[in-house]
């Protein structure tokens, strides 16, 4: 449930950088975001419809580029996805294991119209 | 029309982050050491805290920066009548303190005057973790009726914490909670972390954990003074 606050500050971020490059609109705003960060599309998009609505983002779209959770076993070097919650090593059974990726979160590029 | 693309690669949560970093500077150069609580609801924050304060009561100045999403003084009121300073931040249904909430309730608090700030967090596992609020440290309790598959399920809020607390160790006997394998979860996620197991009830184990925590309140002041 903290997506409001979340898309606020994506909000937040797009409209200073389409100051910064005159754009008259805002057309598409490019998220990446890691697998592990606990957050909900669909609410970041409902929220997003409602907050940008009269500012320079109205009716823009949001992409999500979703980056898989991958760890990396440390018995066998084994790098494998997980499915949102922990499991063991599919290859060895092992629970020494990396995170690889899936930590990311943030506002790649925008789409503008000057 | 011909669109362009601006690059902006900036964290989402940037802003929050900045002012994290405000409330921790503020802190450090007054020379207050401060943690942030996490947990979910009924884990025993308030409790600890409570117990915390009475085994540190005459060797340092505590103050609390209570985080609930009703607007209840409950927790605040317990603090007071320890006679600790204590702000309650009523967070508006938010599920989760973020660092601008902390900005504010320091306003309240005559925090120069203090060793040491706690911070009880909204009672939740996955929200708190994502937002810093500016504390030199990130403390969880997690307890033993919550069940030893919570580090698997939710693993975000035990990355970047510096200590945990395992709570209601007295029951124990009566639960099918497997420690080692709760533990493991947490080494996958963050290794080596300082790890004390605590009940509230009994004060095992609590001894440790104040002797941890009198020993970073310490170290900070010298580091501050040195």
């Amino acid at each position: 449930m903290h997506e409001l606050a979340v898309t606020e500050s994506i909000l937040q971020i797009a409209e200073k950088h389409s100051l910064k490059a005159n754009a008259k609109k805002v057309t598409d705003i490019f998220l990446v975001i890691g697998n592990l960060s606990s957050i909900v599309d669909d609410s970041v998009v409902f929220y997003w419809e409602m907050i940008s609505k009269d500012t320079v983002c109205e009716g823009s779209v949001i992409h999500f580029n979703r980056i898989p959770a991958t760890m990396y076993c440390l018995v066998c070097d084994n790098t494998f996805e997980i499915p949102g919650e922990l499991i063991p090593c599919p290859n060895c059974g092992s629970y020494q294991l990396k995170i690889q990726s899936g930590e990311e979160f943030f506002l790649e590029s925008i789409e503008i119209e000057r | 029309m011909a669109t362009e693309k601006v690059q902006v690669v900036e964290k989402i949560l940037d802003a929050n982050d900045q002012v994290a970093s405000q409330n921790e500077t503020l802190l450090s150069q007054a020379g207050v050491f401060s943690i942030n609580i996490m947990a979910s609801p009924g884990a025993g924050k308030t409790s600890v805290i409570l117990k915390t304060i009475e085994k540190l009561s005459g060797k340092m100045r505590i103050g609390v920066i209570e985080g609930d999403t009703a607007p209840v003084t409950i927790d605040a009121d317990k603090v007071l009548a320890m006679g600790m300073p204590a702000v309650q931040i009523n967070t508006g249904g938010q599920c989760h303190l973020d660092a601008m909430m902390i900005d504010r309730a320091l306003k309240h608090i005559d925090y120069k005057a203090l060793d040491l700030i706690i911070v009880e967090n909204v009672g939740n596992l996955i929200c708190p973790a994502a937002f810093k609020i500016g504390t030199h440290a990130n403390v969880v309790i997690s307890s033993v009726p919550e069940g030893d598959d919570k580090p698997y399920k939710y693993t975000n809020i035990y990355r970047g914490i510096d200590v945990l607390l395992i709570n209601k160790i007295d029951l124990l006997p009566y639960l099918d909670f497997r420690m080692d394998y709760f533990q493991q979860g947490v080494e996958i996620l963050n290794p080596g972390l300082t790890t004390f197991k605590v009940s509230c009830k009994t004060e095992e184990g609590f001894d440790q954990w104040i002797l941890w925590l009198s020993q970073q309140v310490n170290e900070f002041k010298n580091r501050v003074h040195a």
